[in-house]
């Protein structure tokens, strides 16, 4: 039997910073998957996406999200990121993301699915969100930023694994 | 090659049962992950399932979810109870033969953090007034999973067949 989900790298914040990078990721793979917690970041704050660096505006998002009293829908087209989490409430809260990037080697436009869990016991949101990243080049770094200042916490863990069709 | 994804333990159920648990959970993965398939007995349509770890059963639990049903979504929270629930399950009055789909993820299950919870869990019958559900959860304990508990609303029951997957997931 193949071993067909497989970790390529991962990180653990060992001082607050606020980005994290997954640079030379190898195209032998079919789709990536990352699952990142981040055990907290400034309040106010968001959390977005970039691929080989591009800082331009090839990216757009499209949100399913509730809050525990309304559900919502929302976009952001043309934008410099694929957003992966809603304004930060609370500074100490726990955030879950996960996200599958289809194709990533592919010579398409790049399709992403991110799940956001994160409540805060009395508040919280839940988001499913679909990112897309118009470039046909294959993807080989993505880096986890906040969009604006600030940092994510010490013990902020990132995994990036690698799921093989075959 | 690190086996990265790992079946630690799976339950068939060849007669119902009103509860279903996972122990001795090792502490060797980074991330857990329950696939469930099943139904209980109880005479709705739209039930739900509930969640403890550790047997604790104090309110360290809380979740918000969203949810549509085919003509509308919603969202709604629950803090401080007692286990995490509100995550869908067919009852006896839901179509023949239909069982609900459950994903559950468990990030760092064995760090010296409250634990967030991933719940995704649909329920399709050909049938209108029906659930999916995305559920993120809380636990407001430091301690690692060592047990998964998963029961019933009062002294309902799954019903045969019903299954239950845990899977473990390691990054390195």
């Amino acid at each position: 039997m193949p071993a067909t989900y497989e970790p390529i790298a991962t990180t653990t914040l060992s001082t607050a910073a606020s980005t994290i990078t997954f640079s030379s990721i190898p195209g032998t793979y079919t789709d990536l998957r990352l699952v990142l917690v981040i055990t907290g970041m400034s309040a106010g704050n968001r959390t977005g996406i970039q691929f080989n660096g591009d800082t331009a505006s090839n990216y757009s998002t499209t949100r399913l999200q509730g809050d525990g009293t309304t559900a919502s829908s929302t976009d952001n087209n043309t934008n410099p990121n694929i957003r992966i989490t809603d304004v930060n409430q609370l500074s100490t809260s726990l955030q879950f993301i996960t996200l599958d990037l289809f194709s990533y080697a592919g010579s398409t436009f790049k399709t992403a699915l991110a799940e956001l869990s994160n409540d805060r016991n009395s508040a919280g949101s839940v988001y499913r969100s679909v990112g897309l990243y118009r470039s046909t080049s294959a993807i080989n770094s993505l880096n986890i930023m906040l969009l604006s200042a600030g940092t994510m916490s010490t013990g902020t863990t990132a995994t990036l694994y690698g799921i093989k069709a075959a | 090659m690190a086996n990265t994804y790992t079946l630690i333990s799976s339950n068939t159920l060849s007669t119902s049962a009103a509860s279903v648990t996972f122990s001795s959970i090792p502490a060797t993965f980074t991330d857990l992950v329950l696939r469930i398939s099943a139904r209980n007995d109880r005479a709705v349509t739209n039930g739900t399932l509930r969640l403890t770890i550790n047997a604790n059963s104090s309110s360290i639990y809380s979740f918000t979810f969203l949810q549509g049903n085919g003509s509308a979504a919603s969202s709604n929270r629950s803090p401080a109870i007692t286990h995490l629930t509100d995550i869908p399950l067919l009852g006896s009055s839901a179509t023949n033969n239909t069982f609900s789909s459950i994903e559950i993820y468990i990030p760092s299950y064995t760090a010296s953090q409250k634990k967030p919870v991933s719940v995704f869990g649909v329920n399709e019958t050909n049938a209108t007034a029906i659930e999916m559900k995305v559920n993120a959860g809380l636990i407001d304990s430091t301690a690692a999973v060592s047990s998964i508990e998963l029961t019933n609303v009062s002294t309902f029951q799954f019903i045969s067949e019903s299954s239950f997957f845990l899977y473990g997931i390691k990054n390195s």
